[in-house]
């Protein structure tokens, strides 16, 4: 085994900012607005970097689509203590439409090409929230999936994998190669102190394009609108239960 | 000539009073002591930086201009090292428990030394993140959203570690700097003794040399010590025994101490009013031996060391300040836009848009100055930046007091409460006047240092008439010609070959007149008072106000010029305020001005020291009460 982890780590608008839609409706406005790492890509990382420490894997390849900005996603990955970066250079139309579907191309080919032995992603995005990219990256490469990982513990060529699933907690065992998604209660993810930073900076980032992984980027999605949710409406308060019963009945609720 | 003669008359005046200034320690008092430190500087050929030449009437432009710029790389790593520090200080760092319990958590001070937060400026071979002045301020920009932290942090590497750092033999940065560094060890700097707070010179700590003469014996105790209560290395100041041509003097030396040598005692920390979390304390030596080989510097150097020390932290003020005024700025506009009073939000009313108005201003200003001062200070050559940084401190400090008053103010019986942080924000600011040299001490010091510069140009240029230099003779009654006759001045900054951008030229030329108007108000006071200045504090004030002023009106011009020129986000903002900012500063510095002039109506300063006079003399109000009788 080649004892190699690729990790996804995606750049997104910063879970603390107030989002405002753009006037033409098109999508979100970006421009200016403080972006960082995914927090479950953030995870992720945490999960992979946990590995390496207990010498259960060698090495950790972050990597990251996405315009020049996307380097300093993958920085911050180097700085929490994976070995080296891949960015993926999307920029302009292409990285508007990139999506789950593009990325897992792009990861099930960079798996073969650097002979991975684990992905691990964050679950999802939280700016698209699509939760597709594991799923269909491990489809695409035929390689078995946890997902919604809350317990990751590699024995050999298996991995154990405990599983945040609507009934309660599943536990599975997968061999390698596998896809895992990383979800929330999976670890804390370390702070890049500043000192790690800075050594991070001697950490090499090698440039790629999707040509070179032989990836089509067309989308097979198109984005008609974007909007704002409703307005809250105000509630009314009732007396008894009699009048609730009456107002869900009236309102078509039951 | 008239003039010529008012210059030689000038000129002797100044060789009595550089004598006076020169020695005489203990009878012209402390300003002197400070004039005395800056000669030992070598003042005269000294690349003292900018301000200077503002008291002669001139603006030395080609060290504002363009406003410091750093390179693509640098600034993504500031981005970077920034991001991680927010994060940590908006999560996990409860300001409120901090204040409450007087204490910060071990688990945040942990946290802070993991992110590297103890060694910012310490180079990387000892262990330190080896950042610039420049990188320093922006990070003090986020650390001071708490007060406490705040302090510690600079307690410890602001001042406590400096000496070993820009002072310090490269044996005692090996041996000290990388624990320091990480954190494992704690640094404090103890110069204050009860009877010797501004007037640092005359402290009475003792250190005597032992019978074997391998060290020192330390005696002495030092109050209002930042840290004091766990740091493991500490500077410490005292005198010292000292040859000089065969005379013994007493002079100040600098010292490592390690709590471990033993006999170094902390008392218990002082309950303040704010930054409650930062343990201030005082400090006793009884009988510490230290080795011969911790003296920082030369015996007898110390004094030299210790202001230079103090006077390399304190540029970061204005970014810090400027930092949380921003920071104040959101938590406010917040409530203002939410909160309706007859029937209109807060934010609808010209008073409390005003408060914004001055927060912003106020933030604009200090950034540049702060920013415009370290990109000096980062120069190659290591020019002294002394003046710059003692203006920074004097106006961020007093202007972040007056916006986190006002900010208060904004949510009137709420932020009264401890239920919002502004009550802590007030009296964590209370202290930034007062440390780090007292608003007071600094304008004498920018005021003096700047007149003695001024006064000795004008004895050379004085020389070299009298040497018949027909040439400078012509130049200087040319000058007084024009200026008396009301010409307009030109320094250079607007025009054709202008630095500064062209929506800003009538903002520059505001400023051009004031520097002008300036140097000749230094020139005639320096003629009026010659030695005494130093005894008319209530001229140097006004004097140093107005170079604040000055310096703050270049650093927004240079600042919004460059904004400008490279199209940065929301630069006609920034002309606005460069604009209305200057305006103001004009005006304060023309009323300020007037009451400089020989005899002048507006100035009330003999009526001033007549009340002080009779209120000190009765120590209380002396007034009959209103309501008595005489019949």
């Amino acid at each position: 085994m080649s004892g190699r982890v690729l990790v996804g780590v995606k750049r997104v608008i910063d879970y603390a900012v107030k989002i405002r839609v753009k006037p033409d409706n098109s999508g979100v406005v970006t421009d200016g607005v403080k972006h960082s790492m995914n927090p479950f890509c953030e995870i992720a990382v945490e999960e992979a970097v946990k590995l390496k420490e207990k010498k259960l894997i060698k090495e950790v390849v972050a990597v990251s689509c996405g315009p020049q900005q996307s380097q300093e996603t993958i920085r911050t990955a180097l700085a929490m203590g994976a070995d080296r970066g891949i960015h993926v250079e999307v920029a302009g139309k292409d990285y508007e439409t990139l999506g789950p579907l593009q990325v897992s191309k792009i990861m099930a080919a960079l798996a073969k090409k650097e002979d991975a032995q684990l992905i691990i992603l964050g679950k999802q995005a939280i700016d698209d929230d699509c939760n597709q990219t594991g799923q269909m990256t491990a489809a695409l490469l035929d390689w078995p999936q946890g997902t919604f990982a809350s317990e990751v513990s590699l024995d050999g060529d298996k991995v154990k994998v405990v599983r945040e699933i609507d009934g309660g907690l599943e536990t599975i065992k997968i061999s390698t190669p596998a896809v895992l998604t990383a979800d929330l209660r999976l670890n804390t993810p370390r702070y890049a102190t500043l000192p790690n930073i800075m050594k991070a900076k001697k950490k090499k980032i090698a440039n790629v394009k999707p040509a070179d992984l032989g990836v089509d980027l067309t989308s097979r999605l198109e984005v008609l609108k974007v909007e704002e949710p409703p307005q809250r409406q105000a509630g009314v308060k009732v007396e008894t239960v009699e009048d609730l019963v009456g107002k869900l009945k009236e309102t078509g609720r039951i | 000539m008239m003039n010529v003669h008012r210059f030689i008359v000038l000129s002797r005046s100044f060789g009595v009073g550089k004598r006076l200034l020169a020695g005489r320690v203990r009878h012209v008092g402390r300003e002197a002591t400070l004039l005395q430190l800056r000669r030992s500087f070598k003042t005269h050929s000294r690349n003292l930086a900018f301000a200077k030449d503002l008291f002669l009437g001139q603006v030395n432009k080609a060290e504002v201009f363009p406003y410091p710029e750093i390179g693509n790389e640098e600034l993504e790593e500031i981005n970077q090292l920034v991001a991680p520090v927010e994060r940590f200080f908006s999560e996990d760092v409860d300001s409120a428990k901090i204040d409450r319990d007087a204490k910060i958590p071990p688990e945040t001070l942990n946290g802070l030394k993991e992110l590297g937060l103890f060694g910012i400026m310490v180079p990387e071979e000892y262990g330190g993140l080896g950042l610039s002045n420049t990188m320093y301020a922006r990070l003090a920009e986020i650390i001071s959203l708490d007060g406490s932290i705040a302090v510690t942090l600079a307690a410890h590497q602001a001042i406590g570690l400096k000496g070993i750092l820009i002072a310090g033999n490269e044996a005692q940065k090996q041996k000290y700097l990388p624990k320091l560094s990480s954190g494992e060890h704690i640094a404090a700097f103890c110069l204050t003794e009860p009877g010797s707070g501004s007037d640092a010179a005359s402290i009475q700590t003792r250190a005597t040399l032992s019978e074997d003469g391998k060290h020192y014996l330390l005696n002495g105790s030092k109050i209002w010590i930042s840290n004091g209560g766990m740091a493991d290395i500490m500077t410490v100041f005292a005198r010292t025994e000292v040859d000089v041509d065969g005379e013994k003097k007493d002079k100040i030396s600098a010292f490592i101490v390690e709590r471990a040598f033993g006999g170094v005692t902390s008392g218990k920390p002082e309950d303040k009013l704010g930054i409650r979390g930062s343990n201030t304390c005082e400090v006793s030596f009884d009988n510490v031996p230290v080795p011969l080989e911790n003296v920082i510097g030369e015996v007898g150097g110390g004094f030299k060391i210790a202001m230079n020390i103090l006077n390399s932290g304190r540029f970061s003020m204005g970014s810090s300040s400027a930092g949380m005024i921003k920071k104040l700025i959101e938590l406010t506009s917040e409530y203002a836009a939410s909160r309706k009073q007859f029937n209109k939000s807060l934010s609808e009313f010209g008073m409390i848009q005003e408060k914004f108005a001055m927060m912003a201003l106020n933030a604009f200003v200090m950034e540049s100055m702060a920013y415009l001062t370290a990109g000096m200070m980062d120069k190659p050559g290591l020019p002294d930046c002394s003046l710059e940084a003692a203006m920074v401190k004097v106006f961020s400090s007093e202007g972040g007091w007056i916006c986190v008053s006002e900010a208060l103010q904004v949510l009137g019986g709420l932020g009264y409460t401890k239920n919002y942080p502004f009550e802590r924000y007030v009296r964590d600011c209370r202290i930034l006047p007062i440390f780090e040299g007292t608003n007071e001490i600094l304008r004498m010091y920018i005021a003096l240092t700047g007149m003695q510069y001024a006064g000795k140009v004008l004895t050379g240029k004085i020389k070299e008439m009298k040497k018949g230099n027909i040439v400078m003779a012509m130049g200087m009654v040319g000058k007084k010609l024009r200026t008396s006759l009301g010409g307009s001045v030109d320094l250079g900054l607007t025009g054709k070959d202008g630095v500064v951008h062209p929506s800003l030229a009538d903002s520059a030329k505001k400023l051009e007149q004031n520097v002008s108007l300036f140097g000749s108000t230094v020139e005639s006071l320096l003629y009026r008072y010659g030695k005494t200045i130093v005894d008319e504090q209530l001229i140097l004030k006004r004097v140093a106000d107005v170079l604040i002023h000055l310096y703050a009106m270049t650093a927004v011009l240079s600042r919004a010029s460059r904004s400008i020129s490279i199209g940065l986000r929301n630069h006609d903002h920034e002309v606005l305020l460069a604009n209305t900012f200057c305006s103001e500063a004009f005006f304060k510095n023309n009323y300020w001005m007037v009451q400089l002039q020989k005899h002048s109506p507006e100035n009330n300063d003999a009526n001033i020291k007549k009340i002080a006079k009779e209120v000190l003399e009765n120590r209380a109000y002396i007034c009959s009460h209103p309501l008595e009788r005489t019949y």
